[in-house]
């Protein structure tokens, strides 16, 4: 009976393994790290099954914040409490803090030069391209969906265009489409 | 100190209101250091943006950029912090229990009501950083062709935006 038991509990990740595990997905994690995330804690160190991870993921979406940040919590704190959801934390957000720090003191340093100048005038357009290429995939589903995609106009044209404050807008939006979507079932 | 205090309070408060992610949030951060607290112009915030996104790790590295370029390091350090600590606690609170209703109907009822929400916040930071970033024809021409590149191929997001960069660099445009 006993000898059978330390097969059957692993002891999991220490502390020390989760900081090493998420320091390396910050510093992998060029354009999304969700992708590295799953990779390392799903396939390489088997931390969770992939149905595991995807209920998390589920969570740590449905929570407000950062995605990848709440997963840092939730999984940290599973395997070792707080310490471990602030090694996961520390590890995942260490490294690329640094780093962008470190861009801006570059760019800081080098602004007052016209080909860097131009450089960024480009770079922040294509990235706002960038991000209006999300915005179009993540909306692509509603568009079947009358009032979903209602919802999404209504919510569009209080924050770009009427510029409301979010703290004030959020809830009423929030709420609203919940009440609607529900009542309708749409 | 009071520097700090403010943006730990603008960034406390985004924590909870960013469903969706640091990329709803971005007007609202916009409006609370341009607009409220007057820390930077609009076309700072977007360069710091287009910086950010240069960055490995969570999308989330415009926070700590902004509080970098309002308060240095401390800075950096207070917006990074006060946009995780609020969020990471109900995470915490709730990722116990989370199992007991992860199919309960309201849980749903709630995730179907804020999927049109986020995505209406994501349109609306990516309709502000157009506005913000095209400031003229030719920053209109690199939006569009990134765009194309960005919707059509399969390339790197990163290889298209260092390849405006340098484009930009070079005088191709700019």
């Amino acid at each position: 009976m006993s000898e059978t038991r330390p097969t059957i509990t692993p002891p999991g990740p220490t502390v020390f393994d989760l900081f090493a595990g998420f320091f390396m997905i910050g510093v992998c994690g060029f354009g999304g790290v969700l992708p590295w995330a799953r990779r390392m804690i799903v396939e390489q160190r088997k931390w969770l099954t992939p149905t595991e991870f995807t209920e998390m993921l589920g969570l740590c979406q449905f929570l407000p914040g950062g995605n990848i940040m709440n997963v840092t919590i939730a999984l940290g704190s599973r395997f070792r409490g707080i310490p471990g959801a602030a090694a996961c934390f520390l590890g995942l957000m260490m490294a690329p803090v640094a780093i962008v720090i470190a861009l801006g003191a570059i760019y800081d340093q080098y602004a007052g030069y016209a080909p860097v100048r131009r450089a960024f005038v480009a770079l922040s357009a294509a990235a706002a391209a960038y991000l209006v290429t999300s915005a179009w995939k993540i909306a692509a589903p509603l568009w079947g969906r009358k009032l979903a995609a209602g919802v999404a106009v209504c919510t569009f044209v209080a924050i770009a265009v009427l510029r409301l404050p979010m703290p004030a807008a959020m809830p009423v939006l929030a709420i609203g489409s919940t009440l609607l979507l529900w009542r309708f079932r749409a | 100190m009071s520097t700090l205090l403010d943006l730990a309070i603008v960034y406390g408060q985004l924590s909870l209101l960013a469903f969706g992610g640091a990329n709803a949030v971005i007007p609202e951060m916009q409006r609370q250091v341009v607009d409220v607290h007057h820390w930077m112009t609009p076309h700072e915030f977007a360069a710091l943006y287009a910086l950010a996104q240069a960055a490995p790790g969570p999308n989330m590295m415009v926070v700590s950029l902004v509080g970098w370029r309002v308060a240095g390091l401390w800075g950096a350090l207070v917006t990074t912090g006060a946009v995780a600590l609020p969020s990471s606690v109900l995470t915490l609170l709730v990722s116990g229990v989370w199992f007991r209703f992860k199919d309960a109907p309201w849980r749903k009822a709630i995730q179907a009501g804020l999927q049109p929400v986020t995505a209406g916040l994501i349109m609306a930071s990516a309709a502000l950083l157009i506005q913000t970033t095209v400031v003229d024809l030719s920053a209109a021409a690199v939006a569009i062709v990134a765009g194309g590149l960005f919707f059509f191929t399969r390339l790197h997001p990163l290889a298209i935006l260092s390849g405006a960069a340098v484009a930009g660099a070079i005088g191709l445009v700019g």
